[in-house]
């Protein structure tokens, strides 16, 4: 996220309003870290991330450190807040580069919020890796403090695309690190993207292809976003750079879909694509269903109840801030009942469970006239609907928005 | 600066024989409202502190175009050979769109001051305007005007300036507005060569109204000019041409503030205020005569205003037609020409046809709507009146395209217009070739001078209408100039070209053309849509067409993606947001079937390339 959405200032205490606590017992808990460090920063990406060792007061050496402070904060704010406690159901390191920083860092995040929260027997934990900083002793420590999954930055097969997109991996350590990942028992996942500027639709087979070869648990396939601020935006911008069409786009979505289907995975959101129910990222999907959860580190999002805030997003600010005893969040947003139910529509659409009719109806969204033109249009699975269930079709996946917007009317 | 007469005369009691009243006639930008500061602040009628720059020209919209839309007078005191005489300035208004109202200040002056830029030389608006002096029986004083410019030739123009009036190229007086120098020359020149007034002081009051101005404080403020007897204060006074009968509250000179005075006499110009609140009630052109001892015979010359451009007003934000409706009921007080009507579009709403006396007009209706009043509007492409007559011999008027009947039409008339373009003869090729192509038969060509050529035209109003004069500037570089005239009607061989919209018509689109061009019509609309409307879920064909016949389509794909690729835990609250942006969008979207088209579509459509240029729609 290049750019905040505007909220209100959070308290200094971090302290949750009414609202928080409200049915938590129905949701569950998950906890998301951000770990803002990379190698080199990619062309495309605006996520909040730092290749430099040393940021001010904070290091990528004591980052754990600090971020172990935030998990004891988000324990006495839940408390403090009347937030039933609550153990959680999955963890999910993310980044920038989780696994630039030495296994046992993120082992000893994980074993602090073991010992804070709980973690469930069934828990999935997952941490995503760039192909060139994972070998199989750093895995192992990993599955052995309890990690069960692993997503890989692999994006491209093809050297001209990773060019284009300034991934400095090298391609043969993707099969390298997904069979050492499997090795040691973990379930793989690979990250794709597609649409890249110069990227054919040959070339995108060839990924696709590649990809499938390894074998992992589960496949995501991201068209390329093209986001302000970045350098490829400013590539783009002065011609440097042709940005592929949008038809082309849907053909390659198109195209994967077909591919991965013949190669026994099935869709279950837009853009991801698992082996079996049991190897979808339950933290994705926890996200997808509006759950609770806590995002810690620099510019991390929680959602708790409804109430949506952000941490400040410069690490040295983020360390000053804890190091204070001070909440690391910044602004936050408190989301009505009405917005939740506009969220709810806006993320359970994209599901291939779909999203129930018979709630859509009793919160006024999809009138009879939208749903026959969304069924007309074979945008939504008309079958589905007698069931009682608003599913999209594959055309309409790649419409997604729309139907959103006209079931909200 | 200290005025050189020590005391004015006293209004009301002044004798003709020292009353002066002139007006200035001049090309846009040529200087006049430059010009009139200068003399005011010479004659002293204004400080040099309170001096604000064109005083004359009130509107904002006047003084950032540099023209004068609407005239005003004033009276100068001034010091001749040890007389002092009263000095009315007429000020005119110096475009084509109000050649009746220039007629009627013209009418009510002696002389005329013929400004010319002495870089520029004469333009075919001052000509036109000249030609209604003349007619008039105006003394014209030729000058010339900007000669402190280094791209000044005042010889060469004062040439051009004989050989049009008349005399010696010496007559040609040269001033310059911007530093007042030669001015005083032209006040002198001024009472020397204008003729003084002549009337019948004893016969029954009648006072011809050259311009009649709204003001929100005191009503109507009319301009007259005595031509016989006189006018007193609160006196009951009679127009002729209505009959109505109204007190008069105030009655005074401009000085250039209004100063009551005991009345008007012979040859006095100034203005009467009767409490009326619509100009329509005082009409230019129109005599006053008094109610005890009325007139029997009217002044000659008065017409009612005829409106030649009608263009359909839509508010882009719908809820805002009420304050439309009330934005043209106020104009309507201060213009008399502006006529409207309520009208529907299929495509946009509520809205007025409105009637013009020509394109400037249009612009500045539209142009004060939007920022006196603060609304949004879209305009239709203007169109000009049409006479059909039907096979059964019925007659209809039509104002609007979508409106043009169907079918089983035997004739069809239209208004034509005596277009008078000067321009430097290096550029007579490409003239002659846009108005051929715009349906013109060239009457006469005539040179001024060794290089400047006057080329005469019979054209169809709907060609000129329509983008013809910023062709014209472009093929000529900006130095051609356009007048034309009203000239009747002429038969034409004219079809109604629809616009469709996935089988929809698109009544804002429809156009009246001449049946050579329905096809460049068609395909030019058709492609222009296809960049405009954005892709929708299905495929939007978009086809012209003349009655059922089709000729001209194209298409527009169905949108395949419209979906984000990643909706993680940060990007929710942003997604939702945009959520709610697009939802905002949607509503000022206008429906056509089931085709969403973006208000900025139309507004692009509707309006010519040269507002369009650096704006690059991607597909």
């Amino acid at each position: 996220m290049a750019q905040f959405p505007k909220g209100e200032l959070a308290p200094s205490d971090g302290l949750l309003p009414e609202q928080a606590k409200l049915n938590a017992e129905q949701r569950t808990f998950h906890a998301y870290i951000h770990v803002p460090f990379c190698k080199a920063r990619c062309g495309y990406c605006d996520f909040n991330t730092y290749t430099a060792q040393e940021i001010g007061s904070s290091s990528q050496s004591s980052f754990a450190r600090d971020l172990v402070s935030e998990i004891d904060l988000s324990r006495q704010v839940l408390e403090d807040s009347g937030v039933v406690g609550r153990s959680l159901s999955t963890v999910f390191f993310g980044g920038g580069t989780p696994t630039l920083l030495p296994a046992e860092d993120l082992i000893e995040m994980l074993q602090k919020l073991r010992s804070v929260f709980g973690v469930e027997a069934d828990a999935d934990i997952t941490t995503e890796a760039n192909p060139d900083s994972v070998d199989e002793v750093y895995l192992l420590k990993l599955k052995e403090a309890g990690f069960t999954r692993v997503s890989i930055g692999m994006q491209s097969a093809v050297t001209k695309v990773l060019a284009v997109l300034e991934r400095t991996h090298n391609p043969d350590n993707v099969a390298r690190s997904v069979q050492a990942a499997k090795t040691v028992g973990l379930f793989t996942s690979v990250d794709l993207i597609y649409g890249t500027p110069t990227e054919t639709i040959e070339d995108w087979v060839e990924t696709l292809q590649q990809a499938i070869s390894l074998d992992t648990d589960h496949i995501s396939a991201y068209s390329l976003i093209v986001e302000p601020g970045t350098k490829l935006a400013r590539q783009i911008k002065v011609g440097e750079v042709e940005m592929p069409d949008e038809d082309l786009h849907a053909q390659m979505y198109e195209v994967a879909d077909e591919l991965l289907t013949k190669a026994g995975f099935v869709n279950y959101e837009v853009s991801n694509w698992s082996r079996s129910v049991e190897t979808r990222s339950k933290h994705n999907v926890a996200y997808w269903k509006s759950m609770d959860w806590w995002g810690f580190g620099p510019g991390a999002h929680s959602h708790i109840g409804g109430v949506r805030w952000w941490n400040v997003k410069n690490p040295a600010a983020y360390t000053d801030r804890l190091r204070a005893s001070l909440s690391p969040a910044l602004e936050r947003e408190l989301v009505d009942q009405a917005n939740q139910d506009i969220e709810r529509v806006m993320l359970e659409t994209r599901l291939a469970e779909g999203i129930d009719l018979a709630w859509l109806k009793s919160k006024g969204f999809g009138t009879q006239e939208v749903i026959s033109n969304l069924i007309a249009s074979e945008v939504i699975d008309g079958g589905a609907v007698f069931q009682g269930v608003v599913k999209l079709t594959k055309k309409g996946r790649l419409l997604a928005d729309y139907v959103v917007r006209e079931l909200l009317g | 600066m200290s005025p050189r007469a020590k005391t004015a005369l006293e209004p009301a009691k002044t004798n003709p024989d020292f009353i002066r009243n002139f007006c200035i006639i001049a090309h846009i930008d040529h200087g006049k409202s430059t010009l009139a500061d200068r003399m005011l602040q010479l004659t002293g009628v204004v400080d040099d502190r309170s001096m604000r720059a064109q005083y004359l020209d009130r509107m904002d919209i006047e003084r950032e175009r540099g023209i004068t839309i609407k005239s005003q007078a004033v009276r100068m005191p001034w010091e001749f050979e040890n007389q002092t005489y009263a000095l009315n300035m007429i000020d005119t208004p110096g475009h084509v769109d109000f050649t009746y109202e220039v007629s009627r200040s013209l009418a009510a002056c002696e002389g005329a001051v013929l400004l010319v830029d002495a870089a520029q030389g004469i333009e075919a608006q001052t000509l036109a305007n000249l030609y209604l002096a003349m007619e008039n029986d105006l003394m014209i004083i030729p000058v010339l005007n900007k000669i402190d410019l280094p791209a000044a030739q005042p010889e060469k123009y004062a040439e051009e300036l004989a050989n049009l009036i008349g005399g010696n190229p010496e007559d040609c007086l040269r001033v310059s507005g911007k530093t007042g120098m030669g001015v005083d020359a032209l006040l002198d020149k001024i009472v020397q060569m204008v003729p003084k007034p002549v009337g019948d002081p004893n016969a029954p009051a009648r006072a011809m109204i050259f311009d009649s101005v709204y003001d929100s404080y005191r009503g109507v403020v009319t301009y007259v000019r005595m031509i016989d007897g006189s006018l007193s204060n609160r006196e009951k006074i009679t127009m002729m041409s209505t009959k109505a009968v109204h007190d008069l509250l105030e009655i005074g000179v401009s000085s250039p503030e209004p100063e009551p005075t005991k009345g008007l006499g012979v040859g006095e110009v100034g203005y009467l205020i009767t409490g009326v609140k619509d100009v329509r009630q005082s009409k230019v052109g129109d005599t006053v005569t008094t109610s005890m001892k009325p007139a029997t015979v009217a002044l000659k010359g008065y017409a009612e205003p005829k409106p030649m451009v009608f263009s359909g007003l839509y508010p882009i934000d719908g809820s805002d037609y009420p304050n439309l409706r009330e934005a043209l009921d106020k104009l309507k007080l201060s213009d008399a020409s502006l006529v409207y009507e309520p009208e529907t579009s299929v495509a946009l709403g509520f809205g007025f046809r409105c009637g013009f006396l020509g394109l400037l007009h249009l612009e500045i209706i539209t142009e004060r709507l939007e920022r006196e009043f603060n609304l949004d509007l879209i305009a239709t492409a203007p169109s000009v009146v049409y006479e059909v007559t039907l096979d059964d011999k019925k007659e209809v008027t039509v104002t609007n395209p979508s409106e043009y009947p169907v079918g089983k039409i035997s004739k069809v008339l239209e208004p034509m217009v005596r277009a008078t373009i000067l321009s430097p003869k290096d550029y007579v090729g490409a003239i002659m070739e846009l108005c051929q192509g715009r349906r013109g038969v060239m009457l006469d060509m005539q040179y001024f001078g060794t290089d400047r050529v006057q080329l005469r035209y019979d054209m169809p109003l709907a060609e000129i209408v329509f983008d013809f004069f910023d062709q014209l500037k472009s093929k000529t570089q900006g130095y051609a100039s356009l007048d034309y005239e009203e000239n009747g009607l002429a038969e034409g061989d004219l079809v109604k070209v629809d616009i469709l919209l996935q089988g929809e018509q698109v009544d804002a689109f429809s156009a009246i053309v001449h049946k050579d061009k329905a096809y460049a019509y068609g395909v030019m609309m058709t492609g222009k849509l296809r960049e405009l409307i954005p892709r929708q879920q299905f495929e939007v064909p978009i086809q012209a067409a003349i009655g059922a016949r089709i000729i001209a389509r194209e298409s527009i794909r169905a949108m395949r993606k419209d979906v984000l690729a990643k909706c993680y835990g940060g990007d929710i609250s942003r997604k939702r947001k945009l959520l709610e942006k697009q939802k905002e969008g949607k509503k000022r979207m206008k429906m056509v079937g089931r085709v969403e088209v973006p208000q900025e579509a139309f507004i692009a459509a509707l309006s010519s390339d040269k507002e369009k240029k650096g704006e690059k729609k991607g597909k």
